[in-house]
């Protein structure tokens, strides 16, 4: 069981929650996540690592309500308990001195980005962030991100805030001004979609794009092989081998295939759950 | 051990004979067509009166070939007679002597390769006496009496003992190391504990009340369990020793990495590992969607890859989960069959229908990426191999597509890498597998391993054979009467 000590809306459909796990606390890493249960009768759901702190003994969540899982999630308050709480899971991301890194955060790929822009920035990268939203009211962590960041660009769909359009396009745009190849590296987390654009984008331009990968997964650790997604023409499993692949050589069409396994089980769990909360 | 002889009670020679005149006492189980479509425990049990009537069949042999086949050398003919005699109690002391857990093995042990196969009244008459049904039913006894025999716990010797696993092996080790007197901590990755007996193992060959049961006796005797502990990733083994105190560590984490075949098409949605669908059936209670949260995919035609207990508890959840037709793909023949016999019957009864000699070359799948079909060759039985067994040789031009919209791979597993590969001073051998002396010492000093991690998938009483061993070597090194 894992205290929740505190949880607020950050928009209209993304939370963060603050849980109480020292044991994790004290191994997390950068680019890693865990898998919880709401509840006994509860799905294991995976869930990234956004923060943590040591002193306090406790990890950060930021999750998007999507189906029963993250809205039973949501519904959680302060002093409740979760069922359980594995981690730290996966690898951590790769931190080294890269020059300067463009990191590129979709919706709430905000969080899982802002732990690895920490890490490079700390270990000397010039970090620059392009953050992109729908709209103004579902951006968050602007401030975080920008305290981790040389340069923080926010794009929005609707160019209700910073620049408007998608992410891609100051992504090209810093590429192409980069004559002198000092950005060696791109991360890429938010919808997969985005993660894929991301990465035909900077293809071209030969520069390593990370992405991290969200598959259904069961344990975590390796036993079920839900997690499995194709990279390189190779299976791997997302949760031991992941969950950072190169976006370069991701299977998109797979991954988007298998996310959809459930999709009416999804919805008749979450009708039935809907109508219990309404009861 | 090894030579145990039977010196109890001897049989004049005209009871033997009679004895050997008798039939073993059926089981009674649920009706196959009904239980196919249930979750219900399949065999339903003996009563009183025939538990003595088989018990009356063993012949008491001295030289005991039923103890040379049991891996952990149970006192067969004394717990027998015990039983003949109606003292149940002193029957499932003489058992536990040798066993912690003989309500699971009694219900999943191989029993007619191991204590059965050899009885004498198997080569008397191919009827062997009905030892596991026997041992589950003292232990059952026991347990819906909550009468159980009361464990004494030596007094505490201040030492530490971390057990990494809780399956079968873990739980052996847990459980007598307790009884020494040790303070001991399982860690287990899974929210519940119980390894393969509660992820891999249907509730219709063994319900989860037995096996929660057991564990919670353990936590009673002040074993301390940690759920949502993984071993490598929030704490290393040296960790353990030096912040958490631990004297000595028992690696019990058995064989859960799945196996694919590596072939066309095998990411198609609609194909699991068997660890997948077992475990979002067992463990989750998909089964019981959408009153559990996890779902379950549901095949019309179900078709499982493989011939061994996993196989059959696959296919058989398939069936329960609501398939027309359910079939084992299996490359050897009905005689390489490695599943217990007794499953093998109950998937047969229950309408498995058995593809031998037959393997899939390539998955096919629809625009959605959804499996319809699978190819398939059929093969023919060569030389022996390296396990002994015939080996299957695909036949040239044989293809055929066999229709499925489920698959269920179950052609073995291998050991998880989470906690070997953060743990260098661990020696490996070339399959990753643990490399153990036969008292369980690893490379490392201070940690012991045995079970699957250590054999690859092997069983529940090898496991815990593995562990009694090394509880006791443990047991003499941390009271030093033994050096590492
Ligand atoms: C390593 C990893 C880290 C993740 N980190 C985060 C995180 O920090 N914050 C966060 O909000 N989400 C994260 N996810 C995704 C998150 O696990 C899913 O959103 C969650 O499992 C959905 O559960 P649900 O029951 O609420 O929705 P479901 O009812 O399971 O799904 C509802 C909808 O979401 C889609 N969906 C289901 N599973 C996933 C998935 N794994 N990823 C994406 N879409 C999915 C389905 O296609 C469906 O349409 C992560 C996933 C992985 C694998
Ligand atoms: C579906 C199925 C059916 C079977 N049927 C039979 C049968 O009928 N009869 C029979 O005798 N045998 C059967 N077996 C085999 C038998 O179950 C195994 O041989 C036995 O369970 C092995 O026991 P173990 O103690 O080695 O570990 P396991 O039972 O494998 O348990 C290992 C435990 O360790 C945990 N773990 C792994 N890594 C870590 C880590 N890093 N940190 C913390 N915890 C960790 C796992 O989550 C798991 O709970 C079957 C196996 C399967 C899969
Ligand atoms: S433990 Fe298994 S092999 Fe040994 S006597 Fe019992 S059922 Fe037979
Ligand atoms: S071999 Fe069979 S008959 Fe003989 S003692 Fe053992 S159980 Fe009894
Ligand atoms: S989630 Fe089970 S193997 Fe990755």
């Amino acid at each position: 069981m894992n205290k929740v000590l505190m949880k607020k809306k950050l928009v209209s459909n993304i939370f963060e929650m603050e849980v109480e796990a020292k044991g994790i606390a004290n191994k997390a890493k950068a680019g890693q996540f865990v898998v919880i249960m709401v509840s006994e009768k509860g799905e294991r759901i995976p869930l990234t690592l956004a923060d943590w702190s040591v002193e306090k003994g406790t990890i950060t969540l930021v999750f998007m309500v999507v189906g029963t899982s993250s809205l039973r999630l949501s519904q959680l308050e302060e002093g409740d308990d979760l069922f359980a709480v594995l981690g730290p899971l996966g690898h951590a991301s790769d931190i080294e001195d890269y020059g300067a890194v463009i990191m590129v955060a979709g919706g709430v790929g905000t969080a899982p980005i802002y732990p690895i822009a920490k890490s490079l920035k700390e270990r000397g990268n010039k970090v620059i962030s392009i953050h992109g939203a729908r709209s103004k009211d579902l951006l968050f962590w602007q401030d975080k991100l920008a305290s981790v960041s040389n340069e923080h660009i926010i794009t929005t769909d609707d160019g209700s805030f910073g620049r408007k359009g998608l992410v891609t396009e100051p992504l090209k745009e810093l590429l192409e001004a980069d004559h002198d190849k000092i950005i060696s590296r791109v991360y890429s987390i938010g919808p997969g979609i985005m993660m894929k654009f991301c990465a035909l984008t900077t293809k071209p331009f030969g520069v390593k794009t990370i992405v991290s990968l969200n598959p259904i997964m069961i344990d975590g650790t390796g036993m079920c092989g839900a997690c499995r997604v194709c990279v390189h023409g190779k299976t791997k499993f997302t949760c031991i081998d992941g969950p950072e692949f190169d976006g370069h050589e991701v299977d998109w069409n797979l991954l988007t295939t298998r996310q959809r396994a459930y999709l009416n089980e999804e919805k008749c769990s979450y009708d039935k759950f809907h109508m219990e909360c309404e009861d | 051990m090894g030579g145990y002889k039977y010196e109890g009670r001897r049989l004049p020679v005209q009871d033997k004979k009679a004895r050997m005149k008798t039939h073993r006492n059926k089981m009674t189980e649920q009706d196959p067509l009904a239980r196919a479509r249930n979750f219900d425990e399949v065999n339903l049990g003996y009563d009183a009166e025939t538990a003595i009537s088989e018990a009356e069949r063993c012949l008491l042999c001295p030289s005991s070939p039923c103890v040379k086949g049991c891996p952990v050398k149970i006192r067969v003919p004394e717990f027998l007679d015990k039983i003949s005699e109606g003292k149940f109690m002193e029957a499932l002391e003489i058992i536990k002597a040798d066993n912690a857990l003989p309500a699971i093995t009694g219900r999943v042990c191989p029993q007619e390769v191991q204590c059965e196969g050899p009885c004498t009244q198997n080569k008397v008459s191919k009827e062997p006496v009905g030892i596991g049904y026997l041992e589950r039913y003292v232990a059952d006894l026991e347990r819906n009496s909550m009468d159980r025999c009361c464990v004494n716990c030596s007094p505490p010797t201040g030492k530490k003992v971390a057990v990494v696993g809780s399956g079968p092996g873990g739980l052996t080790v847990a459980a007598d190391m307790m009884r020494l007197g040790h303070e001991v901590h399982i860690y287990e990755a899974f929210h519940k504990a119980g390894g393969v007996l509660v992820y891999g193992i249907p509730e219709f060959r063994l319900p989860k009340a037995i096996v929660d049961y057991e564990i919670k006796c353990m936590e009673d005797l002040g074993v301390k369990i940690h759920t949502n502990h993984i071993i490598g990733k929030i704490y290393s083994l040296d960790e353990l020793m030096a912040e958490e105190g631990f004297d000595a560590i028992y690696v019990g984490i058995g064989a859960g990495a799945p196996r694919f075949m590596g072939i066309e098409g095998e990411n198609l949605l609609g194909i699991f590992s068997a660890n997948e669908y077992l475990t979002r059936s067992n463990l989750m209670k998909a089964y019981d969607f959408p009153n559990y949260d996890t779902p379950i995919a549901q095949g019309k035609k179900v078709c499982v890859m493989g011939g061994g207990n996993v196989a059959m508890d696959s296919v058989r959840t398939g069936l329960r989960l609501g398939a027309e037709e359910a079939h084992i793909i299996y490359r050897r023949s009905h005689e390489e069959l490695p599943a217990r016999t007794e499953e093998i019957h109950h998937a047969e009864e229950e309408g498995v229908m058995f593809d031998f000699l037959t393997t899939p070359i390539r998955f096919i799948g629809d625009d959605e990426g959804k499996l319809v079909a699978m190819e398939c060759i059929r093969m023919e039985l060569g030389e022996p191999d390296d396990s002994g067994r015939r080996r299957p040789v695909p036949l040239e031009g044989s293809n055929f597509i066999l229709e499925a919209d489920l698959a269920v791979i179950a052609i073995g597993a291998g050991p998880n890498p989470i906690l070997t590969s953060s743990e260098p001073e661990i020696e490996l051998n070339r399959w990753g597998y643990i490399v153990a002396d036969d008292d369980g010492k690893t490379s490392k000093k201070g940690v012991w391993a045995g079970g699957d991690i250590v054999t690859g998938s092997a069983t529940v009483i090898l496991a815990m054979g593995a562990g009694r061993k090394s509880a006791a070597s443990m047991h003499r090194y941390l009271t030093g009467e033994e050096e590492w």
